[in-house]
Order: structure tokens, then C-alpha cells, then sequence
């Protein structure tokens, strides 16, 4: 900004400045925030003076000493890594071997998964962090590629409302379902709308292309109860954090977290934890450590709850990794770190990340290329102005954009493109199916008009104002009469919509079987689990694991404009 | 881009000086709002996240009150730099039973007495979208707030472009301010004076 002199004072004279230097000036790079590096309060992306060393010792099968303090030194985090995240027996010697003799292994197509993971089981948070730092971003995305828990990869979005809009949620569900995404999550701008907005989501993710598994984050407690009632069907949004200051100011420990994915486990319900590089120093209390040597350490409480995944990626902090140099190679390596643990990777990309396209799509890059367990943990099915999340690095704007890219490289992303008319058949028979289901379960109506607009709408700019304190009624009253999944079958049944119906009973019973509760665990539009168990990444080089051929492939060359061979006056499609 | 045009407009630049006069007691007019400021406003720092003058913030939150008949005093915490703490404890001084708590930044609570720290009555998390208007309706609502009054929520605005633009820095000015909390120091009272700087 140009200012000019009080009155009196002479105007101050701006230096003439190049006709590129402006151009480049406006850029939109430029409105991205960069900043310097601080190391004495965290503000470093993986290379730190202050991380500690790697060392372990281990007596009687116990971790005494590990990266340098001893049991007595401990804070909780470390006793909680040391005693369920470590396995003692293996870590001595693999804690001898060298932290590129490690990274080679995670490299080379020759050395198994399963052998990466038997030694990986037993370093500690420092020597991870050692062995990524020897690595660039092309050998971290080999590693993963290798690493990643299952061989199929898959893709997650977003859908919201910024009216809590459950017609809008419902119809964007059916739509983002249709188009390959196997998991939606949902938030609210009004948390007391969470019910009837969780129905809507639950009810569009079955009703195009079923065996999507739906969730809804909120507050811990009524996140639990849904999806214990079966209107959602997995939870994500259970924070841990690298420093014990941190994760005091949630009121948690490490314990109270793995109680909690417990009480999901004990429903055969799915469910991950959350984390990400620059949480801490973003909340003032790094304890001068890197972002990445504090990620792992969350990657490693994760394990050691038992969980058998972690969505990371810095998540909602990225504008901090963002801004340091090597933040984003940082945030491929902490990816890198939840797979050669042996978790399910939800690897990000799912907020606002930078005002530039070419940088959003870099930062894309190392997760879509190698391909994770989810490539993004959130890519918004809806407008980023409709996005709770607070916007997403990618939207549904995009979609034409990853289907070329994933056409150009021959690389799965997981999404496909949809005619038109399919689409808006979804949308408009979803809407239909949750009039049904609010009719049923005597919620407020949703209107005719309200399905026509939804049909052909793009967001909730384009949709009829609902009647919010009738809702917000509605919504009390599921939570008061008890309302479960089963409610919501049987007002599908009653509706009319009997595959849809039979769709989410098919979903439910997954819960009684305990198939989800395997690594990285989706289900196929068949309701076939699909997981590291019965879909091993086999990824042993050239030739080998997953590569998109046949039918999938097909379907990855339809775009929305393909000149036809045959007759190029018209279009195939 | 390009800067705040309320600022803009201000033909010259106003001077805030903030003189402490001793420790912050509970008030006893119903009609008062506490704001609330942090240990660094006003002092090492001069503006908030996106270059306000903390002249002209407090000015506003002053003038937003002062219009709705309503009396306000100006308390810096030391202890703190946490909003919540800083708008809740204020609120506890207000005889009123209201206060503001603002950050450097601009991260700014309208709090009362009787909840609970992390709940509030208005919450505005994102400092970048804070402009001067703003400020000055959430003086007018704290003070309509500590009349008895049920106004309207200041609208919220969201940007979701805001994270990768201001985040690291957000997150280098709550470590700066950090570093002058002072364990154990107790609140205390400032006297306001902002006046034109004189030009030449």
C-alpha cells in the first residue's frame, strides 16, 4: 500500500519499479504468506539444531531410554510411544542399523513392505525423523507407493452447507459418491443442525453408488453417539498433538484418546485419528522442535492406541508448514511416516492452501503420483464457499482439471468423470429419497421446489431458504426419540427406495462383521471390504502393484470433450 | 490487496497512549463494559495482523460503546495471552458483567461473567477479517449486551483463502506476544488518550 504524507509533509516518491516486477507482484503466489525460520520456537519445517538424537536402550523388555532421555525423563507422550508404539524386542537392532541403510530399504522395489515394517516397528520418533530427512521428495514418493497400507487407492471429500443445508448435502453426497469418492465427511456452521445434516449425507452417500462411508465432525462426544446409532458410519476428528502442553489444553492424553477409539472399536465402527505438522507451533508450544519430529511422535501415539489409521498432512495447519522452506517436503514425509508404520494414510490436501494453481497442484502432487490410502482427506464435493472445513485445496470446480490429470499421467486418483444427465438423475432422485426419509421420521418437509432447485444447482447460493428454527426442531427430536441407521432404512423402505434402503442395511451390518475395523478399510459400490488384509499393496517395482488397466482405465480416458477417432465431427462421451 | 480504506480515509495518523494508573478492581456501575487488551497491544505491537492501528481499533471499540450511553475501561492483562482468558476475566471485572478481550492480532471475544471460559457471547477467530466496522459493532453489542439488551451477533465473515495467506504469521505474532506474558502479574487499569499526531 502506498501512503501518502500528513498534510504539509511532502507525498512520498515510490522508486520507479519494472513493468515484470508488477506483473509478477500481482501474482496470486504473492498473496500466499512465507515466513523465516525460528527454530527456538518450532517455527522449522523437518531440520532442527534442537531435535533430540536417536538412541534407545532396552532392559528386561522395557524401553528405559530412548532419543536421549531416560524413563525418568519421560514426558507422557514418550512413555506412551516407549511402552505401546515401540516394539522392544525388535528395536536394538533396528535401531543399529544406519538411518540411510533404512531409507535404501524403504527405496528399493527389492525389499519387501513387510520387511520395511519389521524394522520400522522398532524406531523410535527421532530416528524416523533421521531416515526421512535423508530422503528428497522423489524418494519419499517411491517409498510411499511402496508403503501405502492398501493397493487400491482411494479418495475422500467434503460436503457441506454453508446453510447447513441437508437437500444441498444429500444431493452433493449422491453426485461426489457417483463420481469415485468411497468417503464423505461433514461439519456444520450450526452444530445443533448435526442430525438431520448427518441423515442427509448418510442418505446421498448410498443412494447413487452405494458403500460410501459417511462422517460427521464434531465435538467428541455427540461424533461418537451418531455414528454409534449407525447415522454415520466412521470418525476421523480425533486430535492428538506432538507436545504434551498441547494436548493438556484439550483436556487429553494419549489415554483418553486410545478410550475413545475404543468405544468405536467395541461398535465395529471405523475410525482414524488426526494430526498434523505445525499444530504446535501454531498453538504457541512447539518446545522447540521441529513440526516433523513432533508429527511423528503423533504418528507413533497413534499406532500405540491401537488405531489403525491417521488422517496427517498438517491438515488445518498447513498455511504453516506452508510458509517455512522444505514445509512441503515435510508434509510428504510425515505421509511417509504414518504408511512405513503401518497405518491407513489419509494424506491431506483437504484445506485452502495457496492462492496460486500452479502451487495447490504441486503440493499435490507427491500423494497423487505415488498414490495413498486417501489422496486427499477432504476434497470439497461442493464450492469452497460452501466449504466448513474452511475451504479445501482442491473443490468441486476442479473436478474436469484431476479427471484430465489423471488421464494425462495414467495415475488413479480415484475419481471418474459422470454425464451430465447421470448426475443430475442422482441428485435429483437422492433429494427425493430424503423427502421420504423426513416425511417418514415426521422432520420438516423438504419441497418439490426445493428438489428442482437442488437437481441442477451448484451451491447454496442456488437453493431455497429453508425454515432453520424448524429444523434446528427437527433435529433436537432425532437426537430425543432415539433415532438410529435402522430408523432411516426403514424410512427408505416406506419412501419407495428400496435399493437405497437395502444399500445402507448393507453398510450397517459391516459393523456387526468388524470388517471395517481392518487397515485402511473401504467398501466397493458391492459392499466388498476392501483392505490391507484382503487387498495387500504388493508394490515390488516396475511391472508390479497397482496400475490403473482394463475397465478402470477405460473409464479414466472419458473426459468431457474427447474428439471421436471415428468421426471427428463429433464427440465421444 | 491494498490496504484498509476506512484507514485510508483518516487524514493523519492518531497516537495511543496508554498510561497504567494501578491494579484493575471489580467495578461497581452496572453500567460499564471492560475491554480487555493483551500484554503486548498497544505496546511492543502497534497494529494487528493486517496493519490496523491499535489507536484506531481501540478508538472504535470505545466509540461503539460509548454511543450506546454505556461506560467503558481499558485493562491490560500481563498473565495471558489467551483471548478467552483475557475477555473472561474482564468480563469478571465489568460491574456489568461484560468485557472484550482482544489480542495484538485482532482476535477478539465479547465474553460475560456467568460462562464458562471457553464459551462466549460473540467469537471472532479470524483476525485478518477484522476491519474497523467491526470493531465498532462489537463495541455496540458488548455495551447493548451490558444493558440487558439481546442484539443481533455481529455477522461473521469467513475467507477461506485466509489460512494460507496469514496463518505463519498469526502464529509468529501469538509466539512474539507470548513472550511478555508475565506469570503472576496482575491485571491493571490504563488511561486512554488517542490524539492526532501533529503533523511536521
Amino acid at each position: 500500500m502506498s501512503t501518502m504524507g500528513a498534510a504539509g509533509e511532502e507525498p512520498s516518491v515510490t522508486p520507479r519499479r519494472s513493468k515484470r516486477t508488477e506483473i509478477l507482484e500481482n501474482r496470486p503466489v504473492n498473496l500466499d504468506g512465507f515466513v523465516e525460520e525460528w527454530p527456538e520456537v518450532g517455527m522449522v519445517a523437518m531440520d532442527s539444531p534442537y531435535d533430540p538424537q536417536p538412541s534407545v536402550r532396552v532392559e528386561n523388555g522395557v524401553v528405559v531410554e530412548m532419543d536421549g532421555r531416560t524413563r525418568e525423563e519421560f514426558d507422557f507422550l514418550d512413555q506412551f510411544i516407549a511402552d505401546h508404539a515401540i516394539d522392544a524386542e525388535a528395536a536394538e537392532r533396528a535401531m543399529a542399523l544406519s538411518a540411510i541403510e533404512i531409507a535404501h530399504m524403504l527405496v528399493d522395489p527389492k525389499v519387501s513392505r513387510d520387511e520395511v515394517l519389521a524394522v520400522s516397528s522398532g524406531l523410535t520418533p527421532a530416528k524416523l525423523l533421521e531416515v526421512v530427512k535423508t530422503m528428497n521428495v522423489v524418494e519419499i514418493m517411491m517409498a510411499m507407493q511402496k508403503m501405502r497400507a492398501r493397493r487400491t487407492p482411494a479418495n475422500q471429500a467434503h460436503s457441506t452447507s454453508a446453510r447447513d443445508n441437508p437437500v444441498q448435502v444429500v444431493a452433493d453426497a449422491a453426485e461426489a459418491a457417483l463420481r469415485g469418492f468411497r468417503e464423505l465427511e461433514t461439519t456444520l456452521g450450526v452444530v445443533r443442525y448435526a442430525p438431520l445434516v448427518a441423515i442427509a449425507l448418510q442418505v446421498g452417500a448410498q443412494a447413487a453408488r452405494p458403500g460410501v462411508l459417511t462422517q460427521c465432525a464434531l465435538e467428541e462426544a455427540t461424533e461418537l453417539e451418531l455414528g454409534m446409532r449407525g447415522i454415520t458410519g466412521y470418525a476421523e476428528t480425533i486430535s492428538v498433538y506432538g507436545t504434551e502442553p498441547v494436548f493438556c489444553d484439550g483436556d487429553d492424553t494419549p489415554w483418553s484418546k486410545a478410550f475413545l477409539a475404543s468405544a468405536y472399536a467395541s461398535r465395529g465402527i471405523k475410525m482414524r485419528f488426526t494430526s498434523g505438522t505445525g499444530s504446535e507451533v501454531q498453538m504457541g508450544n512447539a518446545q522447540g522442535k521441529s513440526m516433523l519430529y513432533l508429527e511423528i511422535r503423533c504418528v507413533l501415539v497413534t499406532k500405540g492406541a491401537g488405531v489403525q489409521g491417521l488422517q496427517n498432512g498438517s491438515i488445518s495447519c498447513i498455511g504453516v508448514p506452508g510458509a517455512v522452506p522444505a514445509g512441503i517436503r515435510a508434509v510428504a514425509a510425515e505421509n511417509l511416516v504414518a504408511s512405513m508404520v503401518g497405518l491407513e494414510c489419509a494424506s491431506g490436501n483437504d484445506q485452502s492452501f495457496s492462492h496460486s494453481d500452479m502451487r495447490r497442484t504441486a503440493r499435490l502432487m507427491p500423494q497423487l503420483l505415488a498414490g495413498t490410502d486417501f489422496v486427499c482427506s477432504g476434497y470439497s464435493s461442493v464450492p469452497n464457499y460452501d466449504n466448513m472445513f474452511a475451504g479445501s485445496n482442491l473443490d468441486c470446480e476442479d473436478y474436469d482439471d484431476w479427471n484430465v490429470i489423471q488421464r494425462d499421467l495414467q495415475v488413479d486418483g480415484a475419481l471418474r468423470h459422470v454425464p451430465e444427465d447421470e448426475i443430475l438423475a442422482a441428485r435429483n432422485r437422492a433429494a427425493r429419497a430424503l423427502q421420504g426419509v423426513f416425511a417418514h421420521l415426521d422432520l420438516p418437509s423438504i419441497t418439490d421446489r426445493e428438489i428442482e432447485a437442488v437437481t441442477y444447482s451448484h451451491g447454496s447460493e442456488d437453493l431455497p431458504f429453508r425454515d432453520v428454527l424448524e429444523d434446528l426442531k427437527g433435529a433436537q427430536s432425532v437426537m430425543d426419540r432415539g433415532i438410529t441407521g435402522l430408523d432411516i432404512v426403514k424410512g427408505l423402505e416406506a419412501g419407495g427406495f428400496a435399493d437405497i434402503a437395502e444399500s445402507l442395511l448393507g453398510v450397517l451390518r459391516q459393523r456387526v462383521s468388524g470388517d471395517l475395523l481392518h487397515t485402511s478399510a473401504i467398501l466397493t459400490p458391492e459392499l466388498t471390504t476392501l483392505s490391507a488384509v484382503n487387498d495387500p499393496n504388493d508394490y515390488a517395482g516396475p511391472g508390479t502393484g497397482y496400475r490403473p488397466t482394463g475397465a478402470r482405465w477405460e473409464e479414466m480416458k472419458r473426459l468431457r470433450h474427447v474428439v471421436s477417432a471415428r468421426n471427428p465431427e463429433e464427440e465421444v462421451g | 490487496m491494498g490496504g484498509n480504506p476506512a484507514v485510508e480515509g483518516v487524514a493523519g495518523k492518531r497516537i495511543l497512549e496508554l498510561t497504567e494508573t494501578g491494579e484493575a478492581r471489580s467495578g461497581r456501575r452496572s453500567d460499564e463494559v471492560v475491554i480487555g487488551i493483551s500484554p503486548a497491544f498497544g505496546a511492543f505491537f502497534s497494529t494487528t495482523i493486517v496493519g490496523l492501528p491499535h489507536a484506531e481499533v481501540l478508538r472504535e471499540l470505545l466509540a461503539g460503546i460509548e454511543e450506546q450511553g454505556v461506560r467503558a475501561r481499558v485493562v491490560r492483562f500481563r498473565h495471558s495471552a489467551d483471548v478467552a482468558v483475557i475477555a473472561h476475566t474482564s468480563a469478571k471485572l465489568s460491574g456489568s458483567g461484560i468485557g472484550i478481550g482482544i489480542l495484538s492480532r485482532g482476535t477478539t471475544v465479547i465474553h460475560q461473567k456467568d460462562l464458562v471460559r471457553l464459551s462466549n457471547l460473540e467469537l471472532f477467530p479470524q483476525a485478518p477479517l477484522m476491519d474497523l466496522e467491526t470493531f465498532r459493532k462489537v463495541g455496540r453489542n458488548a455495551a447493548r449486551y451490558a444493558k440487558g439488551e439481546s442484539p443481533e451477533p455481529v455477522p461473521s465473515r469467513n475467507d477461506h483463502m485466509a489460512r494460507p495467506r496469514w496463518q505463519a504469521k498469526a502464529a509468529l505474532l501469538h509466539i512474539k506476544e507470548t513472550e511478555f506474558v508475565r506469570a503472576h502479574a496482575e491485571p491493571v487499569e490504563l488511561g486512554v488518550e488517542i490524539r492526532m499526531a501533529h503533523a511536521g
